[in-house]
């Protein structure tokens, strides 16, 4: 019975499957993988847009959308219809090739990378040998698409937004990727579904996951940092700052194209969250030994929406950095940090999950973290500012 | 030659034409980085899964932003309605040539001009971190070396950029010395034309 509930969306599909003609099955089962996916996120999109305007009003002390639908629940598909309604206004010399390609590529850059995501046992669309690589490399295409975004306006908000995004996710894409080197070194493999099989199974009360490490746990941290930034979300939007940039680089996009920027953001988060889960947080199994009966994509789904809401939080409660202090939080922080944390992963190895591994690991971790703490710190003596303007 | 490799390389092949003819700068560079993802799915569709994600990872990601902006920041104006071609097309036609026919060479007297899928198949990801580390330990290290030091000059060249900049602040305030654009678009104000 527990098995069979964990496993009801694999069965499902192996039955549809036998029902479709031989020839048709490889065709079938890429709509039955990548339907679902696009399905339930965009349901997730909808969900998250009357939470995060919920939980802001409430961080705000006001009380978010209560007019459409039962408490405002209906709000997403106003927002939808609205968005398809619109006009669809652009504007004259814009590079008419690129201002339409660049919302359609940045959604599929973002839909690319849940193919390789699993959300429950035996649920991944594509379990490739490279996986965590393929997130990224999928990732990487979203830059370009964001700086067609820019150009292609001819707007100069749009371009300095589209700049900004640009340096902002060069330089966060470092710690990003350095940050995951520690699990991939712990669990040896760079397939998702293998990272999750080397976090199962429990030593005492407490589950393997890597979070419970202190490499594992200063990781974590760095990964959904350097997530937030590659977002674009508070306090990292300096792209879309929306008192210096009106709306940075989609500032010339209007209806449904940019519901499409506004979705393919959402999705970059979600998917980046989910990475989160996999690398760090054990995937799809559960914390405690007596919960293990509770489906795995249940599971996998619960930590999804905890670090949902945790953004969600981090978003409310931060004001915006400045430019030369997120440069130099990704170059003087976040990049030896991470360095600092391989090193931590590799030492973990060989002193064990002991006291001694503990000592060790977790000395430097914490020495390494107040030490470039006190390095970022702003210093009390009181220079003269220099100006800079762009003339 | 299969079909979907026929493919790929009409889109290797359209993409880099299109990449040295086309007027607007920002349009050839996008249409390298076509060039570079289709190459990806090349290494992709010959089993070379490693590569194929590196690549993307890399010359998508970094070396066409790279040069994304090194077209915007050195470039104004419109395109220029000159020839296509520089005087001195030949030199670098010689170049291309010479290059392509050593590799083509090489690749036809190589053992794997018949079947290139059976080795990509066979190498998986940790076997290629086995040989990295193992066989190729020499090569790798002192590639790291060089991308260190690329670094370190990298970062003194700033340092040293920043130095100078600062006078050249402290001169602007006191001759009111115009300083240079931070940010040089290639778009010109539709009011002027």
């Amino acid at each position: 019975m527990i098995e069979w509930a964990d496993q009801i969306f694999v069965l499902l599909k192996r039955e549809i499957l036998l029902l479709v003609p031989v020839a048709l099955q490889p065709l079938a089962s890429i709509l039955l993988s990548v339907g679902p996916i696009m399905g339930v996120f965009a349901t997730l999109f909808a969900a998250t847009t009357v939470l995060e305007r919920k939980g802001l009003g409430r961080i705000q002390n006001r009380l978010g959308p209560n007019r459409v639908g039962p408490f405002g629940l209906l709000q997403p598909l106003a927002d939808g219809i609205k968005a398809i309604i619109k006009e669809d206004v652009v504007p004259y010399r814009t590079d008419r090739v690129l201002h339409t390609l660049a919302p359609i590529l940045i959604m599929v850059a973002a839909l690319l990378a849940y193919s390789v995501l699993p959300l429950g046992r035996n649920m991944v669309a594509l379990d490739l040998d490279a996986g965590v690589l393929f997130f990224f490399a999928a990732g990487a295409t979203t830059e370009l698409a964001i700086f067609m975004a820019g150009w292609s306006s001819r707007n100069k908000y749009a371009l300095l937004g589209a700049m900004r995004a640009i340096a902002q996710m060069i330089s966060y894409e470092i710690p990003l990727i350095l940050s995951t080197v520690g699990v991939l070194m712990a669990a040896g493999t760079l397939s998702t579904t293998g990272i999750v099989e080397a976090q199962s199974g429990y030593s005492g009360l407490f589950p393997n996951w890597y979070v419970l490490t202190p490499w594992g746990f200063a990781g974590f941290f760095l990964f959904l940092i350097a997530a937030t930034a590659e977002a674009n979300r508070s306090p990292f939007d300096l792209p879309e700052g929306e008192s210096e940039l009106v709306a940075g680089y989609f500032t010339e996009y209007s209806g449904f194209k940019f519901a499409m920027f506004f979705f393919g953001e959402y999705l970059g988060l979600f998917a980046a969250n989910a990475l989160a889960i996999t690398l760090f947080l054990g995937g799809w199994n559960a914390p405690l030994q007596i919960l293990d009966w509770v489906p795995s994509y249940l599971w996998f789904f619960a930590k999804l929406l905890f670090l949902i809401g945790l953004s969600i939080w981090v978003r409310g409660t931060t004001p915006r950095l400045r430019a030369d202090q997120l440069m130099n939080f990704a170059w003087k922080f976040m990049l030896p940090m991470s360095l600092v944390n391989i090193l931590a992963s590799g030492l973990w190895r060989f002193t064990g999950d002991g006291v001694l591994g503990w000592l060790v690991c977790g000395s430097l971790v914490a020495g390494s973290y107040y030490a470039l703490g006190l390095n970022l710190a702003p210093k009390n003596a009181v220079t003269k500012r220099i100006y800079r303007f762009a003339t | 030659m299969s079909f979907d490799l026929a493919i790929l390389a009409l889109l290797i092949g359209v993409s880099a034409i299109a990449a040295i003819t086309l007027r607007d700068l920002v349009h050839c560079v996008l249409c390298l980085a076509v060039t570079f993802a289709s190459l990806a799915a090349v290494y992709l569709r010959l089993g070379a899964e490693f590569l194929a994600f590196s690549q993307v990872l890399v010359y998508v990601g970094a070396v066409a932003i790279l040069a994304l902006f090194v077209v915007l920041l050195t470039r104004t104006g419109e395109p220029r309605a000159e020839s296509r071609f520089s005087p001195q097309v030949m030199i670098p036609l010689a170049v291309c040539a010479f290059v392509f026919t050593g590799l083509a060479a090489a690749a036809w007297s190589s053992s794997l001009k018949d079947s290139p899928e059976a080795v990509g198949a066979s190498m998986k990801l940790k076997d290629v971190g086995r040989e990295l580390m193992t066989s190729y330990v020499l090569p790798l290290e002192v590639l790291g070396l060089l991308l260190t030091a690329a670094l370190i000059g990298a970062a003194i060249l700033a340092k040293a950029d920043d130095g100078e900049d600062d006078e050249v602040t402290d001169l602007g305030e006191s001759q009111g010395q115009q300083q240079r654009p931070m940010v040089a678009t290639t778009h010109s104000d539709p009011k002027h034309d």
